[in-house]
């Protein structure tokens, strides 16, 4: 009760912000909520069950792309809406035809699959509609996109709290540890990982598609850039991909880490990235969070 | 009416019948030992009544419903549990949690309290009750079998199916895990136990079945199937071979 007014209060009182900020310091709000959800949606799927997913670029480029084809046809509300659904579609047709894959095979899978959407795309806008690029012109403020991708963040972890207590949450556990073993205790597999992996590729969806205005001009290249994925999957480690708070606990200074090096050493950043997905692995498999929990415990055991 | 009815089950590798044509039927409430030699195909049929395999061909009637090559989860929910010759543990859950699994998923469905209440039930009946909390991945190797077992019976299985559940055990624990499969049996569950330890068969056991080669070659009550000749020719060899 107590945990849920604290998250409550931190949530009005970052949803004030825009108040007292400037539009630079806004603008960096926005990139650092937007990877707060996507390392929270991708942990919800990949936390507990351990599917290193590499796709979430492919969704979250569809939402974005989704927002470039129908913002000049339809409302707003209606083309979020839209990407929801395709982000929803596309999971479940990736999922049914994936998730009997296990350990690399999947993480192989799902990294192609971020490259055969781009290709798709690009191959249908210069040989269909033969232009390449679109412009998203919306009436929308940059404080609008920022409370917006709030409110995505509050559902991403809001949804993972709720799925941690529920019966889900339990079989998503059990299917991370071992799948013979959850499948004898009666957890039906396929809809279990089904269920799970469409709610968090719809959320990436529809941070893509949240984000997507703040570009002006978006074409394949762009929007599907596999280092959103990469990234997403570093924030998650870093904090504790199969706790709470972790994907957040992450991603926040690694974004800023990262907004530094592209702004300071914009050439030289993507070696950084690469020295800290080695470093994540190897010093902090399990988190930071859970890092924390270890030093706690042995100062905890060495006082008297 | 039986509760199981294995008719002519048969699975093949390849060229290999490791399950060849078995057919037998147990009545609700019994217990049989299963016996063979290593490589007779014992585990293999239990694999295929839990659903882990899919039989080539037969049926397997629980309770009145053909479950041959049903999925493992359904065949659980049915009221069919397992423990595994190489132990399986959820090393990151807790042992509450461990036992719970079953007993939110499987042949009953609680939630809640309830679940609590078979998951603890089934971790004092095995021995860890005191460790609910502790993670399943600090146990030592005996107490892995433990938490097997109780979360076997967390689920409330009509069958349970025992893949020497017994083996590695010293002769106290051998005695104590005895008494827990005789007091199992006694409240009514059904048992098919693979089991080499021939003191333990002879306790538990009213009835054995033995394969060699894929074949059941003998099914009836312990003491003459275990003075079969055809039996001890399948465990020692041939009198012409000697």
């Amino acid at each position: 009760m107590i945990r849920l007014a604290i998250a409550l209060a931190a949530l009005a009182a970052l949803a004030v912000v825009p108040m007292f900020v400037s539009e630079y310091e806004l603008g960096l709000m926005i990139g650092m909520a937007s990877y707060v959800a996507l390392a929270s949606a991708w942990a919800l799927f990949s936390g507990h069950t351990r599917y290193i997913s590499l796709a979430t670029v492919a969704f979250y480029g569809t939402g974005a792309y989704t927002v470039a084809v129908l913002n000049e046809t339809l409302p707003y509300p209606v083309v979020i809406l839209c990407a929801g659904l395709i982000g929803a579609a596309m999971a479940l047709l990736v999922g049914l035809s994936t998730l009997r894959l296990s350990g690399i095979y999947f993480v192989i899978f799902t990294f192609g699959l971020a490259e055969l959407v781009r290709q798709l795309i690009t191959w249908y806008e210069v040989t269909v509609t033969g232009t390449l690029g679109r412009y998203i012109f919306l009436d929308l403020t940059a404080r609008d996109i920022y409370w917006q991708m709030l409110a995505l963040v509050a559902i991403a972890i809001g949804l993972t709290a709720w799925i941690n207590r529920s019966r889900l949450g339990l079989a998503l556990r059990a299917i991370g540890d071992d799948e013979v073993v959850a499948a004898h205790s009666g957890i039906h597999l396929a809809r279990t990982k089904l269920f799970a992996f469409t709610i968090s590729a719809t959320l990436i969806t529809l941070v893509g598609a949240v984000a997507s205005p703040r570009w002006v001009y978006v074409e394949p290249l762009i929007v599907f850039n596999p280092t959103v994925s990469f990234l997403t999957v570093i924030m998650a480690l870093l904090g504790g991909a199969n706790r709470l708070w972790g994907p957040l606990v992450g991603a926040i200074p690694l974004f800023l880490l990262f907004e530094w090096l592209s702004v300071n050493f914009p050439d030289t950043y993507p070696i950084f990235l690469g020295l800290m997905f080695i470093a994540v692995v190897f010093v902090l498999p399990n988190g930071l969070l859970a890092g924390f929990d270890d030093l706690r415990a042995r100062f905890g055991r060495t006082r008297p | 009416m039986s509760l199981l009815h294995v008719d002519k089950a048969a699975r093949n590798f390849g060229g290999l019948k490791a399950v060849d044509q078995v057919s037998f039927e147990m009545e609700s409430g019994t217990i049989m030992g299963l016996l063979g030699p290593n490589g007779s195909g014992k585990t293999t049929l239990l694999n295929l009544i839990s659903g882990f395999l899919a039989p080539s061909s037969g049926r397997i009637v629980f309770n009145g419903q053909n479950l041959a090559g049903a999925r493992v989860d359904k065949i659980a929910r049915a009221g069919i549990a397992r423990t595994f010759q190489l132990v399986r543990i959820l090393p990151s859950l807790t042992l509450l949690e461990n036992v719970m699994l079953p007993a939110v998923f499987g042949h009953r469905a609680h939630w809640g309290k309830e679940a609590d209440r078979v998951a603890r039930e089934a971790l004092e009946k095995t021995g860890l009750g005191d460790r609910a909390g502790a993670h399943a991945g600090d146990l030592n190797y005996i107490d892995q079998k433990r938490l097997e077992l109780a979360r076997a019976l967390a689920a409330e299985p009509e069958l349970l199916l025992l893949d020497e559940w017994l083996a590695g055990l010293n002769p106290t624990e051998l005695q104590e895990g005895i008494r827990l499969i005789s007091s199992l049996s006694g409240s009514g569950i059904t048992i098919i136990m693979v089991e080499h330890i021939m003191e333990a068969v002879r306790a538990l056991c009213p009835r054995c079945a033995v394969m060699n080669a894929g074949k059941l070659i003998a099914d009836g009550e312990t003491s003459q199937v275990l003075s079969d000749p055809s039996v001890i020719a399948a465990y020692l060899g041939d009198a012409e071979d000697a």
